[in-house]
């Protein structure tokens, strides 16, 4: 698949990236982007959580979010497809740009947001429902028009490619729940995947499981981003040197009124962050002086 | 220096030392404990030994009890089905109201209601509880059955009614289905709701497609209770559905025309006990020996959905653990 | 372990941007439809009680057509005033006993004056001699002892017998608000239309007045057999004696057993037996203590519950001590269990804490755990004293008197209360006393919110002190 089909937002047709790989080149802003932020602050009731994060999120690739605990990065990722909508005290200011659209403009559905916009969570949530329940209802709720033989032929799909159908074949009935942690967290991307969103956040997917499991995981990702540009935060910074394209750093700073605020240090390739980053500060945090 | 412990004898020194004192505090807060299992056998004993004495009076037989379908104390006719058939009924229609109202309120309080609208309506439900069966069989009978005989004509409609009576008991039930299926609710993880979202789905297939599903058993838990609570309600039915056991005959009288007729009363379980025992009831009187063993089977119609909830719940329980 | 690169699965299934957006809407559309409907459900069990509590504030208030036996201005002419400027009320004491002398039988003042005397320094009914006989006697009446009436209570007596009201129709306070001219025209024509329905009277006698059937008068009656006249003071003070009786045995027993369960009990077949069964009790319809309480209270124990061991006092067991007993035992459970609940809640760092300097597990019970509990127990306590004071259905079976006007004085005494008031007037046919059943609804209903109020504020500070 080379083609993303719901581009209808955007002004910029991203086949021009495709396949590029932009390790150790310049953070040129005239790229396409598939997700780009502008001046976001996020708020949770009076309190400024992050402030000023301005980040482009190019198409195909994985970009991670790091920072110590408390920098906002998980506050970031859930902007991206106003997840914070659901925290009742929750506002975003600024802009959040999918293919040049602003998911924050007036009439926008965060509903039709998600859709295109998927997202894995920290701790594996599988529903409740059997294996290929999980993965079958998101699909039905958005509006698929093939028959039954057609949907769990996309099931099949979608388990395959998410490396999950070889455990699973002969088991689509049994509860999601009677899975495996690695597992289950591999059903919940197979889910998230099968409603063909182009953007996958994942908020710390591997935090909860063994190495074994995150090593899949790990895999798998970096099959996906062939088809999907993936967002991920991560306090493993081994994992970010080793599936990300890019990675931005996020710390905790006072602001002018003496609050912690999360605010982004720099956004660069993931080899020059890590080997020479331009900050200090992330210099410090990559080295393990502080964090 | 000398030492502040005289260890020469130490092991006796911390050998258990009677406090007699504490034994005997222990030994009262046990026998308050088990002042409930007396009452339960105290209630278990009366009851069963009156229905006993109600068996073998001659009049009386244990397979008529079963079987027939006419409770006429004065002529000896004690077949218990018009009873349990006011109860039902008066159950089932409670149940017709409660349960749409109160799952409806759960859902929308837990999933759509803002704090503030939340604040308003929580505590409305939560004053229901509190307001006296006796002033909910009032309300029946002075506002609920003029309003159905004003709409379906003072000749369809019975100044006693099982409608009536139904409707009062499900508003009196709706706080109980709506709080039991609320926790259960609030119980569902959040993080199965955010997967939902996650995947585009709206607000609607959230709750009723993810979040009711996972409640599923403890909301019917909550409906087994509220179920339990309406069989033993005894003022609403008393005062609105009358004090006559509507007898029939399967074979002749209509389904219904007569049996399953809402606008006309029927006496229920408790009305009997209630009306019968509202006189100046002599011991050892068949009247007397047939309020127990009606209250016997009160008792365990009760006890078999009170148990049954628990289950239920349970089951529940080790879902999410 | 590399990963096969599957293809990623056929989009064609997936509808189009067009049909997507189609679809969103709809399901945009459908979701606003559903949760309106949540929304009018919901709306149908508030509106259910608001409704009820109008129809018990709308029959509590209202006019009433009432017939005099004599109108209050000829009472007032009689003593000699222009009933123009000077109303029955502002009639002197000596005038109202006048007035009532005047209409009375001596008989009847004779009692009312055995009951109270008029007067401390004289007597108008009895004579003398009568009297220092009469309270010579073994049993002396009340008013031997007692001081004189005052001019209120005169006034009561005046308007109960001379005045003698007699309400022939009654109306909602909403209707007589908006329209109560209707209400007058309505009765007027049907005192030509169905005169059986007013065999006494004519038209003519007929006066229209607002009457508060929920009144300071009807809170301190007495009930009475003339709904005119008739209050709820005899029930308020029985629920109160039950009331008492069900704190005094529930709460000790109750508290007690929680401790153990939370605090002594180790995991065994006893102890879980005892409170899988008190959670079972909690389920109990109440009807089946009513029974539980005739059988063992009222039946078994009758030498007790009816005083007959103590002295002469109650006919059988059906008095204020059985009752009250019956309604501890049915709040027991509510009590354990909120009580359990409440323990719960104390922080086990103050058990350890008490246990780490060498108390015994009683001494840090008692010194350190309960007293943190104390609130969360006077919660559950109220909620369950709420519950017992609504219960009607076991009153009726332990043998509440349908109709008493004597206050009950001891735990043996009869009784009744205020929810067996409420169903006895509601079951009456006569359109008057469902207005009084209203009124003393009203009473309960605010007694009880009063005391729900009560528990959410204390649960309130409670739970704010713990976090």
């Amino acid at each position: 698949m080379t083609e993303h089909t719901d581009t209808d937002i955007d002004s910029s047709p991203p086949t021009a990236v495709h396949g590029a790989t932009p390790n150790g080149e310049e953070l040129a802003d005239d790229v396409a982007k598939v997700l780009e932020t502008r001046d976001m602050d996020v708020f949770y009731g009076d309190f400024r959580a992050v402030a000023d994060v301005s980040i482009g999120f190019r198409f195909n690739e994985i970009s991670a979010l790091i920072g110590p605990s408390g920098c906002g990065k998980s506050t970031v990722l859930r902007s991206l497809n106003r997840m914070n909508d659901l925290i009742p005290s929750a506002r975003v200011t600024g802009e959040v740009h999918y293919h040049g659209a602003n998911i924050y403009a007036e009439g926008v559905d965060p509903v039709e947001v998600r859709r295109r916009i998927g997202m894995v969570f920290q701790k594996p949530n599988p529903f409740p429902k059997s294996i290929f329940d999980n993965v079958a209802w998101g699909v039905k709720i958005n509006g698929f028009k093939g028959s039954k033989a057609e949907l769990a032929d996309h099931v099949e799909a979608t388990l395959r490619q998410a490396a999950l159908w070889d455990e699973v074949k002969d088991k689509l009935s049994d509860s999601g729940l009677s899975l495996s942690g690695g597992q289950q967290q591999r059903l919940c991307i197979a889910r998230a995947i099968a409603t063909q969103p182009d953007v996958v956040l994942m908020d710390e997917p591997c935090s909860a499981l063994d190495p074994i499991a995150t090593l899949r995981i790990e895999e798998l990702m970096l099959e996906l981003k062939k088809d999907y540009s993936i967002v991920i935060v991560t306090h493993n910074m081994q994992q970010a040197a080793r599936v990300s394209d890019r990675t931005a750093f996020f710390n905790v700073q006072l602001d002018e009124k003496g609050q912690r605020t999360g605010r982004m240090i720099e956004f660069t390739p993931t080899d020059v962050l890590f080997t020479n980053p331009e900050q200090q500060e992330t210099e410090d945090y990559i080295t393990g002086r502080f964090g | 220096m000398t030492p502040r412990v005289d260890d020469t004898d130490m092991a006796t020194q911390l050998r258990t030392t009677k406090r007699p004192l504490e034994r005997a505090v222990v030994v009262s807060l046990f026998l308050a404990g088990a002042i409930s299992i007396a009452v339960t056998l105290g209630i278990l004993w009366e009851l069963g030994k009156e229905a006993l004495l109600f068996f073998q009076d001659e009049v009386v037989s244990i397979g008529d009890f079963f079987t027939t379908t006419v409770w006429q104390p004065q002529a000896g006719s004690f077949g218990i089905w018009p009873l349990i058939l006011g109860t039902l009924y008066i159950t089932v229609i409670a149940l017709v109201v409660a349960v749409p109202v109160g799952l409806s309120a759960a859902i929308y309080l837990s999933e759509y209601a803002s704090p503030r609208v939340r604040g308003i309506l929580k505590p409305a439900l939560e004053v229901l509880v509190g307001i006296p069966t006796v002033v909910f069989g009032f309300f029946a009978l002075t506002f609920i059955t003029p309003l159905l005989r004003g709409v379906f004509g003072v000749n369809t409609v019975g100044f006693f009614n099982v409608l009536s009576a139904g409707l009062v008991v499900g508003l009196l039930i709706v706080p109980l289905i709506s709080s039991l299926a609320e926790d259960a609710m609030a119980a569902v993880p959040d993080s199965l709701r955010q997967a939902a979202y996650g995947l585009g789905a709206s607000r609607l297939e959230v709750a009723l497609r993810v979040v009711v599903p996972a409640a599923l058993s403890g909301i019917a838990a909550g409906v087994v209770i509220a179920m339990s609570r309406a069989v033993g309600e005894t003022m609403v039915v008393t005062l609105a559905a009358g004090a006559s056991p509507r007898n029939f005959d399967l074979g002749t009288d209509s389904l219904f025309g007569t049996i399953l007729n809402p606008f006309e009363g029927a006496q229920t379980i408790t009305g009997y006990i209630v009306i019968t025992a509202s006189g100046d009831i002599s011991y050892d009187t068949i009247d007397y020996n047939s309020i127990f063993a009606l209250g016997l089977t009160l008792f365990i119609m009760t006890l078999t959905l009170n148990s049954l909830s628990r289950r239920i719940v349970k089951r529940f329980r080790q879902e999410y653990d | 372990m590399t990963v096969q690169a599957p293809e990623r699965p056929d989009v064609g299934f997936f509808p189009t941007d067009e049909e997507y957006v189609e679809l969103l809407d709809k399901r945009t559309r459908r979701g606003a439809v559903v949760r309106t409907g949540f929304l009018a459900l919901l709306s149908v069990a508030v509106l259910g009680l608001v409704i009820l509590l109008v129809t018990i504030v709308d029959d509590s208030f209202g006019l009433v057509a009432v017939v005099n036996q004599n109108e209050p201005e000829a009472v007032v002419a009689a003593a000699g005033y222009d009933p123009a400027t000077t109303a029955l009320s502002d009639l002197s004491k000596e005038d109202l006993v006048t007035s009532l002398q005047g209409t009375i039988s001596n008989g009847v003042g004779r009692r009312l004056e055995r009951e109270q005397r008029f007067f401390e320094d004289r007597l108008v009914f009895e004579s003398q001699a009568k009297w220092d006989e009469v309270c010579a006697s073994d049993e002396p009446p009340s008013g031997c002892t007692g001081g004189a009436r005052d001019t209120s209570s005169v006034l009561l007596l005046v308007e109960e017998r001379v005045i003698q009201p007699d309400v022939v129709a009654v109306n909602g306070m909403i209707p007589s608000v908006l329209d109560g001219q209707g209400f007058r025209d309505r009765i007027e024509s049907e005192f030509i239309t169905v005169p059986e329905k007013y065999p006494d009277y004519t038209f003519d006698q007929v006066r229209f007045q607002w009457r508060a059937w929920l009144s300071w008068k009807f809170i301190t009656s007495p009930s009475s057999s003339t709904p005119e006249i008739a209050g709820i003071s005899t029930a308020i003070l029985g629920s109160v004696w039950l009331v008492l009786i069900a704190v005094l045995f529930a709460v000790p027993v109750g508290v007690g057993a929680a401790i153990y369960l939370e605090e002594f009990a180790r995991p065994n077949r006893i102890n879980d037996i005892i409170q899988t069964n008190i959670n079972n009790l909690a389920g109990v319809p109440s009807i089946i203590y009513g029974m539980l309480g005739l059988a063992v209270f009222v039946r078994v124990l009758e030498p007790i519950t009816s005083g007959s061991l103590f002295g002469d006092f109650a006919p059988n067991g059906r008095t204020v001590m059985s009752a009250g007993l019956t309604l501890g035992l049915m709040s027991l459970p509510v009590v354990i269990i909120s009580s359990q609940e409440a323990l719960r809640a104390v922080p086990n760092s103050l058990r350890q804490a008490g246990m780490g300097l060498g108390a015994t597990r009683w001494q840090t019970v008692r010194s350190q755990v309960l007293p943190v509990a104390i609130p969360g127990i006077m919660t559950g306590t109220i909620l369950a004293v709420a519950r017992a004071i609504g219960e009607t259905a076991p009153l009726i079976l332990v043998g509440a008197a349908g109709f008493i006007t004597v206050s009950p004085s001891s735990p043996f005494s009869q009784f009744t209360a205020l929810p067996i008031q409420i169903f006895q007037w509601t079951s009456l046919p006569q359109p008057e006393w469902r207005n009084l059943a209203a009124a003393a609804s009203l009473v309960l209903l605010i007694l009880l919110l009063t005391l729900n109020a009560a528990a959410v504020i204390l649960r309130n500070r409670y739970s704010r002190r713990l976090t």
